[in-house]
């Protein structure tokens, strides 16, 4: 079988992050990196094939040139190839324009198993995964903490299952091959990449496409073509100084007061 | 062309341990350290990474990778804590690198692929209580009995990393057979597994510092293992383990680098948080300039070893470069422990504190893998003085 992991190249979750004047993501000021929470994906699409499922690993992504350093690092934990879009007229695209591109590209490859993190670490949204399998025709099975493929054969057919645990429930969901998933960040820690895997990773095709090769125009996508925009952005205003309590013997009243106002008693 | 800049892969490489050390050893490494365990978890974790197997070929686990990469590992990992990185130094170091250089294809197979996993460790017995670098002062004999087929061990060594853990699986021994032709001690090496009667292993050393590695006292007791156990060629002993002692060098190099590195993180991002008198101490030009001298002791560290690493990958003579970049990169990591300490005040003498188990564990960084003595010795003899 075949299995895509869509992967995003995001800047890194602990810098200092902002926006451009307008408002698209500052890729200057802060160093990017393969969203952490893609790599549960990888690593649940590398569990797959070690549980003895058949399957060719390909990972996707759409960014710009640096985005292939995020393949990379995915190649290095395990896979096969990948594939990687870029064009510049795709910056500033929103989350359904990006669905557009990556249905376009997995489709272009051939798949059985879609598998994505379950937001991206920058933009948060989670928007993808649903748009992507209504896009493709296929089921959608999102949000999983654990996910297993059975009964595939060298013709396709299989069924991916999967527990997602709610609030009010946990829910055994099953759908049949294709589908599209998206795990969580309780699947289980991604393995780091070894250096026979960092070694190997430089050997394995990344193959490079634009909008041409997918067949979609520019104005189909982009910040102009945009449903969702950045409006405003505001940083968070620098955390207060706490408020010290001066215990002159009567502290603990102070203290029971403060947490009775915060309506946390 | 002069290129300091590292390939794409070893760069990532780098950036893997970086992150793995900060997410994997830091949180958990305060506990171990104060309770002096041995950090077996963490350990296994890199194995599973290749980390022991870093610079053997594949056909035995290996991961193809060279003494640059190991450097750059044991950097990573010491800019966090020295314990773990030693551990792994001694491992490929001393522990499976004797058995990769001299062993035979036997021995290659038997030991090699548990070693470069990560799933067992080795350990190299040289020190002895009275004297390390000075062959002449070996006591440990080891006598062939004819009628068995086996040598027959007696002694003790010292100061041996790796050589307790519950995953140890050999010891290998340095020990008199005989007598050369011109009366010197005929010095070899035997490899001795763990649990063979008559070997003991004391339990672990109370340290100043390096508390999470294990280090031991050895007793050998008419300890009798295979004749087939004899590691390289009889007599060869000494000289073999000389000639893979300019790697540790290197590798140890890399480790002090990577503490001195640790002490300007800790201390850089203290000085930014740390406000006395109304503003960040960091402010301070007191302050200030001490973190300028401490990061250009670890950036000259860093270009150090990783000079000697270049010409030692190349097949160059690095013996000179090997003791500079030991030597410089040791004493810098002392100058900066001392100075990051300074820099955090009362709460650098507190163990919860990096900069504190920084501090305890610099000094052996100028004693371990030839003294600072032994280095400037060396530096000096290359320098073709009169002896």
């Amino acid at each position: 079988m075949k299995i895509v992991v869509c992967v995003k190249y995001v800047p890194d979750a602990t810098g200092d992050r902002g926006f451009n004047d307008d408002g698209t993501t500052d890729r200057e000021s802060v160093d990017s990196l393969l969203s952490e929470l893609d790599e549960y994906a990888i690593e649940q699409a590398l569990k797959i094939v070690e549980s003895g499922v058949e399957a060719e690993i390909t990972y996707l992504t759409v960014g710009p040139d640096d985005a292939k350093d995020a393949l990379r690092k995915a190649l290095a934990m395990g896979g096969d190839n990948a594939i990687h879009v870029n064009d510049d007229d795709i910056a500033g695209t929103d989350a359904l324009g990006t669905s557009l591109i990556l249905a376009k590209a997995i489709e272009r490859a051939g798949f059985d198993l879609v598998i994505c993190g379950m937001a991206s670490t920058d933009a948060s949204m989670g928007v993808v995964p649903a748009m992507l399998a209504e896009r493709l025709g296929v089921p959608q099975v999102t949000y999983l903490d654990e996910v297993t493929v059975e009964g595939t054969t060298v013709k396709g057919g299989g069924t991916v299952k999967g527990r997602r645990e709610g609030d009010v429930a946990t829910e055994l969901i099953e759908a049949a091959l294709p589908a599209v998933v998206s795990v969580t960040d309780r699947t289980g820690e991604a393995r780091y990449p070894s250096f026979k895997g960092i070694m190997a990773a430089k050997k394995k095709n990344v193959e490079a496409l634009d909008l041409d090769d997918l067949g979609i125009e520019s104005d189909q996508v982009g910040l102009s073509a945009a449903w969702s925009i950045v409006d405003t952005a505001t940083k968070r205003p620098p955390r207060a100084k706490g408020e010290v309590v001066e215990d002159e013997g009567e502290g603990g009243v102070q203290l029971a007061g403060f947490l009775a106002a915060k309506k946390f008693i | 062309m002069l290129d300091h800049r590292l390939d794409d892969e070893y760069e990532q490489l780098r950036r893997t341990v970086a992150e793995f050390a900060k997410d994997v050893i830091a949180p958990a490494i305060g506990e171990l350290y104060e309770k002096h365990e041995f950090p077996y978890a963490i350990v296994r974790e890199m194995g599973r990474m290749g980390l022991f197997g870093l610079p053997f070929p594949e056909e035995y686990g290996g991961m193809g990778g060279d003494y640059l990469a190991l450097g750059l590992v044991l950097e990573e990992l010491a800019r966090v804590d020295s314990s773990v990185a030693i551990t792994l130094e001694a491992a490929v170091s001393l522990g499976a690198m004797p058995i990769h250089r001299f062993g035979t294809k036997e021995q290659k197979e038997t030991w090699l692929p548990k070693l470069t996993s990560g799933e067992m460790l080795g350990a190299f017995g040289l020190t002895e209580p009275g004297g390390g670098s000075d062959a002449g002062a070996t006591r440990t004999t080891a006598r062939l009995d004819e009628a068995t087929g086996e040598w027959v061990i007696n002694g003790g060594k010292c100061f041996i990393t790796n050589s307790g853990t519950d995953i140890t699986g050999f010891v290998t021994v340095t020990a008199v057979t005989g007598t050369k032709g011109d009366g010197g001690k005929e010095i070899s090496t035997i490899i001795v597994p763990a649990g063979t009667k008559g070997f003991t292993v004391a339990s672990p050393y109370s340290k100043v510092g390096w508390n999470c590695s294990d280090t031991r006292e050895l007793s050998f007791t008419d300890v009798r293992v295979p004749a087939e156990n004899l590691l390289g060629e009889r007599g060869r002993g000494y000289a073999q383990f000389l000639s893979i002692l300019d790697e540790g060098r290197v590798a140890i190099a890399a480790l002090a680098t990577g503490l001195a590195q640790g002490c300007v993180d800790e201390s850089v991002r203290y000085s930014g948080e740390r406000e006395a008198f109304g503003r960040p101490i960091g402010a301070n030009q007191a302050i200030a300039f001490k973190l300028a001298d401490m990061e250009m002791r670890a950036h000259n560290s860093r270009l150090a070893w990783r000079h000697a690493a270049s010409l030692l990958v190349h097949g160059e003579r690095f013996k000179k470069e090997a003791a500079l970049a030991k030597l410089y990169s040791s004493e810098s990591a002392v100058d900066n422990a001392r100075d990051a300490t300074q820099i955090h005040g009362g709460y650098g003498f507190m163990n919860e504190y990096p900069v504190a188990r920084f501090w305890r564990d610099a000094k052996i960084l100028e004693i371990g893998e030839g003294t600072s003595e032994v280095q400037r010795m060396l530096i000096a003899r290359e320098l073709g003085l009169p002896r």
